[in-house]
């Protein structure tokens, strides 16, 4: 579905179900470069019980117009917006890698308005490396390369994509060249190595959130992943062997069952 | 101890390990270090909610191996990953391969622009089968890069061809044609059959989506017939209205938008979804999995087989018995330097030639050799021959014959990996026996 958000269009995928203001709402945020389609093995799922799943590109991703934000903070923000241009009060909010600290930003500027937090593969930084920065800020397709290798683990390298057909890797490519690499994944690895706040954010959160980790991850390290949830109070980790960053699509099967059970039960469904 | 920073290099794996391990994980399978060979035709589930979100693409898996099986889902991203492809879907040949590109694509009332120079089973389906299904064709020479863009009308939703036409060896310019194809905001369609990836990645010259039979050099043993599309992921569906069938909400699947939800794979998450689903051209796991067998050793093959063609090249230019010789190496091939861009790690392994003698010559030709097999295939690693005009191209009356580049006096050479005296000795036998006709008539 398409809607305004500080009069830019956005785009968002709503998993192959109407927008429904009565059911409760998920929002899910995209990481570096990347867009809603990252979400595919976990939008229609809720939207098809008893959710409103909302998987958006950020600004100057994918289908939504505008340019990038520039930080995570303005991006906090624009989620917050998107909640209200959608006509609803509250949502759960679902994040990975750079939207993990996107969420997390959001949830401590918002608490009344968040009433789950989902992570994935985050961290409460995420500095970049200074030679893949510069390649990203510079257009190079390199950087693109370099950071596909680095976000997939096993089953990334080698296959075996839960969807049968697909190829992890050169699916990753094909997204985050879809729009021009500077203008997404230059912004967005800025705004990431910029961002400083996440810990203490990470104190103010009250709702109960969820971590999801895995071993091979090079992008988010477990141990990052631990550090950020141990300031959350109540967090609840889980921990995803031989899988990359990319645990979404690496182990969407995994991910989904560990993201149902925390959200029907934190945030419940509309029944039908 | 220097203090030169060490450049970032992606360390994704190459080729001959991609060909090997691609899409498959022993730890995931027993630890089975060959791929196994799921020999069902369908696949529990947990509960009705797991049962439903598979129908309904909520969850990736398998339900029934029509639509699809673990093992054939090794060779799709096994060939995905070689082509640089977002993903594949193999099919029982290479002909329901092209038919299910196709549907996926059109619909009654559309119009496609064609190379002429196909398969003769592949221009049967242009030609003759497609307009019962309302979808018609324009044929265009394949050199004739410009007639492609002549040819596009309103209600056209792609461009297909082979890129070394069969048989005559006439290349497509693929970059030009592929430019013309997104300027009209069409998609360009690609046999590379006869290449491989190992000899050309489509992909990298602007096809959108690309098409085998692994029947041929992919499985190269000849026992299995097996065929598969694959998606580029670089094609924008929805930068205009000419495809609703990707871009609009499918009844098929609850209002399913392929474009918006999977981008990339869209097409062939609709070639899956759908046109397995309603026409069900799957291939089986045993297939798979003896092609998955060639494959392993794909690169390897096609340098013996790139070597053996040029000394076939080499052979045959200079045999008395010959009139000419049709192969991209040769340097007055027409397509000779388009050939050096598109195929830089050989030419491939198919050779037309023309005997002295026509049509007589060349059937005591096929008639008397021994070790090169006269039969329908190509790209076997054993050698093979055929007459197109009274084989493979039988069909065709004499008008479609000169069309698509035919002439009576054409051996269609796929040569194979035997060692390359051999093959000559016995392409003696064939000569001497084709020369007999004509000095019994000299008499």
């Amino acid at each position: 579905m398409k809607f305004k958000v500080n009069g830019h269009e956005v785009f968002a995928s709503t998993g192959g179900r109407p927008f429904d203001k009565k059911k409760p709402l998920i929002i899910f945020v995209h990481g570096s470069g990347l867009t809603h389609m990252t979400w595919v093995l976990q939008t229609r799922y809720f939207a098809f019980h008893g959710y409103n799943s909302l998987a958006v590109d950020l600004p100057g991703h994918g289908l939504s117009s505008g340019e990038s934000l520039k930080s995570i903070e303005e991006m906090a923000d624009w989620v917050s917006d998107v909640i209200d241009a959608v006509g609803h009060k509250e949502a759960s909010l679902v994040g990975h890698s750079q939207g993990c600290l996107v969420t997390v930003e959001c949830t401590s500027r918002y608490p009344n308005k968040i009433k789950t937090l989902s992570l994935m593969g985050g961290a409460g930084a995420i500095p970049m490396n200074a030679e893949l920065l510069s390649l990203a800020e510079n257009n190079d397709p390199k950087a693109v390369d370099l950071m596909m290798d680095w976000a997939h683990g096993p089953a990334g390298h080698f296959g075996g994509h839960p969807v049968p057909g697909l190829y992890h890797i050169n699916t990753g490519t094909m997204l985050a060249k879809s729009r021009t690499i500077q203008n997404t994944l230059g912004v967005d690895f800025r705004a990431c190595d910029n961002y400083k706040n996440g810990f203490e954010a990470a104190k103010k959160i009250k709702c109960p959130t969820l971590s999801i980790l895995a071993t091979d991850d090079k992008m988010c390290p477990v141990k990052e992943g631990k550090k950020l949830a141990s300031l959350i109070d109540g967090s609840q980790v889980d921990i995803i062997d031989n899988c990359g960053h990319m645990m979404l699509l690496e182990e969407a099967d995994r991910v989904l069952t560990v993201l149902k059970k925390f959200i029907t039960t934190n945030y419940p469904p509309l029944s039908s | 101890m220097s203090d030169k920073k060490k450049e970032l290099k992606p360390n994704t794996y190459k080729f001959d390990t991609l060909s090997l391990h691609a899409g498959y994980q022993p730890h995931k399978n027993a630890g089975s270090r060959q791929v196994p060979i799921y020999q069902t035709t369908s696949y529990l589930f947990d509960d009705v909610d797991h049962a439903a979100a598979l129908f309904n693409l909520e969850r990736g898996g398998h339900i029934y191996s029509r639509i699809s099986n673990p093992t054939v889902g090794v060779l799709e991203e096994r060939v995905a990953s070689l082509e640089g492809g977002t993903a594949a879907l193999a099919t029982s040949s290479g002909m329901s391969a092209i038919f299910l590109t196709v549907m996926t694509l059109c619909e009654a009332g559309d119009h496609l622009v064609v190379s002429s120079q196909l398969y003769g089973g592949t221009v049967n389906l242009f030609r003759l089968t497609l307009p019962k299904f309302g979808i018609k064709c324009t044929f265009v020479k394949p050199r004739d890069t410009e007639g492609f863009k002549k040819a596009i009308q309103k209600n056209t939703k792609g461009i297909f061809g082979e890129l070394v036409g069969n048989p005559g060896n006439e290349i497509m310019n693929m970059p030009e044609i592929a430019k013309i194809a997104h300027d009209a905001g069409i998609p360009l369609m690609v046999d590379a059959t006869y290449q491989t990836p190992y000899l050309c990645k489509p992909f990298e010259h602007g096809a959108d989506i690309v098409i085998h039979s692994l029947t041929k050099w992919m499985a190269g043993h000849g026992s299995s017939m097996a065929g598969i599309l694959v998606e580029g992921g670089k094609f924008d569906w929805m930068q205009n209205d000419k495809f609703p069938t990707m871009t609009k909400p499918y009844e098929g699947y609850h209002g399913l938008s392929f474009a918006e939800e999977f981008g990339p794979t869209a097409f062939t998450m609709k070639a899956r979804a759908e046109g397995m689903r309603d026409f069900g051209p799957c291939l089986s796991p045993q297939n798979a999995w003896n092609v998955l067998q060639g494959i392993e050793t794909l690169s390897v093959r096609m340098k013996k087989h790139c070597s053996n063609a040029e000394e076939m090249v080499k052979y045959l230019s200079n045999h008395e018995s010959v009139a000419w010789v049709s192969h991209p190496s040769v340097p007055d091939h027409p397509d000779h330097e388009l050939a050096k861009k598109l195929l830089p790690n050989g030419r491939g392994s198919m050779i037309a030639f023309g005997i002295k003698g026509g049509k007589d010559a060349g059937v005591a030709f096929i008639n008397n050799v021994k070790l090169a097999s006269h039969l329908a295939n190509v790209g076997d690693t054993r050698t093979l021959v055929i007459h197109p005009a009274s084989g493979t191209h039988s069909q065709m009356d004499e008008a479609t014959l000169k069309f698509a580049g035919l002439s009576h006096d054409m051996i269609r050479l796929s040569v194979g990996i035997e060692d390359i005296d051999d093959i000559k000795n016995d392409f003696e036998i064939g000569f001497r026996a084709a020369r007999k006709p004509r000095l019994v008539s000299n008499q």
